[in-house]
């Protein structure tokens, strides 16, 4: 029998990663840009001045640029679940139908149907015909981030369901709380409100470029106005819907969270790290050093984000490994935590129970068959400790965790105050003169973009090295291929991404730089 | 509802979706035509618009195709793509080049040049119709893998749907049986694509080559078409014992379920009978330009009834020559039935989504495009 390599894990996880964040370039601005066009384009629609034509347009074709390369990887990563993550696949793949079929219908055709009317309609259906169109196009969008983020909520915290053991895999039970998870709605707020800041970052600063080239003051006026509304709108529900986050990796999660902290020692009251440097010579968790080099600490904060209690006791990695204190798990229960040496032990427990299972059915010896069921089900929260060798795999990259966390949380408060204060320069029409805010707003776009894949990486490092929560380690989850298939595709995405990537921006400042048309 | 029948309600959607597929492939015939049916600039400006408002339903078909699978037959998801990694892989790309190439051709500062954008859609219109038809030939003739559950439980590699043919799908494509319906696939949208030309494009040099390629691609894809009709309805088949789900080789078994099925049948004649009727209408009168909409319901119609043919009527509709038991059928690689449930209650919204469209594509294409059109800077790609 072979046995599966180690790297066609790490070469599958790089390519699901390197497709996911480029696919992350593209969505958040269809989603963000396609609000703004919709509010201008209903403007037009209100009022018929064809300044409000042009300026919608003069957006529509920034979006059409963009759109295209959104939909060419949208459909990479669906692909990918199947060729990189087959086990995976049949694992979960009857969890994630019901919002695929939803999605599929819902949104999918509502996107590519009312699309075509958006760039092709102007001079062929009604103005109603057409606004309504845009509005379904940009809710279509929408609506296609529903399923992969309730499929990506799942995996962060499994529920609305029952392990098979003869079909072997995950078949759902609640349809409800897999759909209405708060951690999915959670998600998909937080995803979705946060496109909006990239959206008016990229309205604001190309409109800034415009003022700072003395064009179209006008246009770039208003266009600055509309955007810094949907762009403060999109971060403070985005600062609240993080906050809902936090509390819920704190609960769900608590590895996640003394990752994005850099947290190994943890206590009651435990104060949240503003700044801090880590040590980079901290090796394993166990090892005496101290993980940071330098820190400035809000007392109690962590404690109270977590657990809306400024006494609360915030288990570090040391204390998730080790177990012993009493903690609240993913469900709300309060117990005595297991170390992770014993959740290894049911882990191997349940799958011997998987396995013996089998056996019996096979034997038809139906008793046996019902104990180790029993077994089995007693002990299937850690069933993916029993795929763990070695007990430190269960401690994701704290570098990356915990800085991707600060990087996300420092530019959010920037923008929040970027974008009153933008607000304010503009409504008094000072813009003009300040050329270091006009500047300060082109290198915004790119701030915003740092700022979303930031939360992704936290969100999906911090996790690791789960690709199911406990339920699956991404070992379990690949499919069984050649490294060096697996290498090849990387390398064909990455040369194809970047050739991509560098059109786009291209054909997208071309397009910038010609500005808006005329409307007829 | 039981499950055996909403296990049927699924394997009959995603063959409606195939269908659906197979027919809006025009949209990838017509980009392997753009410079045999346009031979100025504007023609094949005429031509490349007439496709870029229609190429998003068959992308988006394709999404949906895969998704559904993934709902409904998970295990075929896993297992087909999992195994079949190259071949898939292969259409991936040949669908990203093309989801790029209407956007960006003629924009400026787009560095490849508007030529290199078009070799994508030739490659797309050529790679995506071969390699999709090559692949669904698999559906009959078989593939290499093994499926074993027991497998989880494996602490050196968990793996349950194994590949076992080093190609890793590539080998489907040295099988004449599946390359010939491949190939198959590929006439077949240049003739929907030539007449799809025909109905929507106002232009006399173009409606004379559209309809010489009606022609031109007609022969060959019927010949290739035949052939392996033929040759796989009278060839083994796939069977399962309704009693045991114990899977074996029968000679002649697609025949039988057509017999056996006379629904489908009727589907399966009255569809090739659409196809032709629109084509050769098309080349007998000239000013007929309704073809496209009889022989796409015919496509439709054929497909249809030949995936029916693959996963009913106790058929395994996706066999390992590797390992018979290995096989799928729609029984076993299903959803559960609570999810298949609810999904079916999902998919009566359906109707009013074909609706949606039907009026949409309506509105946009109630005009035919001209040259006027075309050099008014009305959006154009």
């Amino acid at each position: 029998m072979e046995v599966l390599d180690y790297s066609l894990v790490d070469w599958s996880r790089a390519q699901f990663a390197l497709t996911a964040i480029y696919h992350w370039l593209f969505v958040p601005l269809t989603l963000g840009l396609g609000m703004i066009i919709s509010i201008m384009e209903t403007v037009y629609y209100k009022t018929g001045k064809t300044e409000w034509k042009r300026m919608t347009q003069f957006w529509m074709t920034l979006f059409g640029i963009n759109f295209a390369i959104g939909i060419a990887t949208g459909i990479i990563l669906e692909f990918q679940f199947g060729t990189n993550w087959s086990n995976f696949s049949w694992f979960v793949g009857d969890i994630f139908g019901a919002p695929l079929a939803i999605e599929g219908i819902l949104a999918f055709f509502m996107e590519a149907t009312f699309i075509a009317v958006m760039f092709f309609g102007w001079n062929k259906v009604s103005k109603g015909f057409h606004l309504a169109s845009t509005w379904l196009t940009v809710l279509g969008a929408t609506l296609s981030a529903v399923w992969i983020l309730v499929a990506n909520a799942w995996m962060q915290f499994p529920d609305g369901m029952t392990f098979n053991p003869i079909t072997v895999r995950n078949e759902m039970t609640d349809f409800w709380s897999v759909l209405l998870s708060p951690v999915a709605i959670n998600k998909f707020l937080h995803t979705v409100t946060s496109s909006w800041i990239i959206g008016a970052a990229f309205v604001v600063g190309v409109s800034s470029w415009f003022i700072l080239k003395k064009r179209e003051l006008e246009l770039a006026r208003v266009s600055i106005q509309i955007a810094v509304v949907i762009g403060f709108t999109g971060t403070v529900l985005a600062i609240f819907t993080g906050d809902g986050s936090a509390r819920q990796v704190a609960q769900r999660q608590p590895m996640k969270l003394a990752a994005m902290e850099g947290l190994y020692e943890g206590k009651c009251g435990q104060g949240l790290v503003a700044f801090g440097l880590l040590n980079l010579s901290k090796k394993t968790y166990d090892d005496q050093i101290d993980p940071f080099l330098f820190r400035v600490e809000i007392p109690y904060a962590l404690s109270y984000l977590s657990f809306h209690d400024f006494k609360a006791f915030v288990p570090g990695i040391t204390d998730l490994m080790n177990g012993g204190y009493a903690g609240i798990t993913a469900r709300g229960k309060q117990e005595i935590t297991l170390s992770v040496e014993e959740k290894m032990y049911r882990g191997q427990k349940a799958l011997q129970a998987l396995a013996d299972f089998k056996l019996a059915k096979k034997a038809n010896n139906e008793f046996l068959a019902t104990v180790n069921r029993h077994i089995l089900e007693e002990n299937y929260n850690y069933f993916g400790y029993g795929f763990i060798k070695d007990k430190k795999e269960v401690i994701p990259n704290v570098t990356l965790t915990f800085y991707a966390f600060r990087i996300m949380v420092l530019l959010g408060l920037f923008f929040l105050f970027y974008f009153v204060l933008l607000w304010y320069m503009n409504q008094k029409d000072k813009l003009k003169n300040q050329k270091w805010l006009l500047w300060l707003s082109v290198l915004a776009i790119p701030l915003a973009y740092i700022c979303s894949e930031s939360g992704w990486i936290v969100a999906e490092v911090g996790r690791q090295p789960w690709v199911i929560q406990d339920i699956m380690p991404t070992f379990a989850a690949v499919s069984n291929i050649e490294v060096g298939s697996v290498k090849t595709t990387f390398l064909l995405f990455a040369i194809l991404f970047a050739v991509l990537l560098i059109v786009e921006v291209s054909i997208m400042i071309k397009a910038i730089k010609k500005g808006p048309e005329n409307v007829h | 509802m039981d499950y055996i029948f909403l296990q049927q309600y699924w394997w009959f959607l995603i063959s409606l979706l195939g269908a659906l597929l197979v027919f809006l492939l025009f949209v990838q015939g017509g980009q392997t035509l753009l410079y045999t049916i346009g031979k100025t600039d504007l023609e094949t400006t005429m031509l490349i618009n007439a496709l870029g408002r229609k190429w998003e339903f068959t992308f988006t078909t394709l999404v949906t195709f895969g998704g559904a699978f993934f709902a409904s037959f998970p295990l075929f998801y896993s297992t087909s793509f999992g195994g079949a990694y190259w071949v898939w892989m292969a259409i991936l790309f040949c669908f990203i080049l093309q989801a790029v190439s209407y956007e960006f051709r003629s924009k400026k500062g787009n560095i490849l040049g508007k030529r290199t954008y078009d070799l994508f859609l030739l490659i797309n219109g050529f790679g995506g119709t071969v390699l999709l038809g090559t692949a669904v030939a698999t559906f009959f003739t078989g593939s290499d893998f093994l499926v074993n559950r027991d497998n989880l439980t494996n602490l050196t590699n968990p793996v349950i749907s194994r590949w076992t043919n080093p190609l890793y799908g590539l080998e489907a494509l040295l099988n004449i049986q599946n390359v010939m319906l491949g190939v198959a696939v590929f006439f077949l949208s240049r003739v929907t694509a030539s007449l799809y030309f025909i109905n929507c494009i106002e232009d006399v040099s173009i409606l004379k080559r559209a309809r010489k390629q009606v022609f031109v691609n007609f022969v060959p894809f019927l010949a290739l078409f035949l052939g392996f009709v033929i040759w796989t309805f009278f060839g083994q088949g796939f069977a399962v014992n309704p009693v045991n789900q114990e899977i074996y080789k029968l000679s002649a078994k697609y025949f039988l379920n057509l017999i056996e099925m006379p629904a489908v049948l009727a589907l399966f004649i009255a569809g090739v009978f659409s196809l032709l009727f629109g084509v050769i209408k098309t080349l007998l009168k000239p000013d007929f330009r309704k073809g496209v909409w009889f022989s796409g319901v015919g496509i439709i119609a054929t497909v249809l009834a030949l995936f029916l043919v693959a996963g009913l009527n106790n058929t395994a509709y996706y066999p390992s020559n590797a390992d018979l038991q290995s096989s799928l059928t729609i029984y076993n690689s299903s959803s559960s039935f609570f999810t298949l449930k609810v999904m079916s209650v999902v998919s009566l919204i359906i109707p009013f989504v074909l609706l949606y469209i039907f009026w949409v594509w309506r509105a946009i294409n109630g005009k035919r495009i001209d040259k006027e059109e075309m050099e008014s800077g009305d959006h154009t790609y």
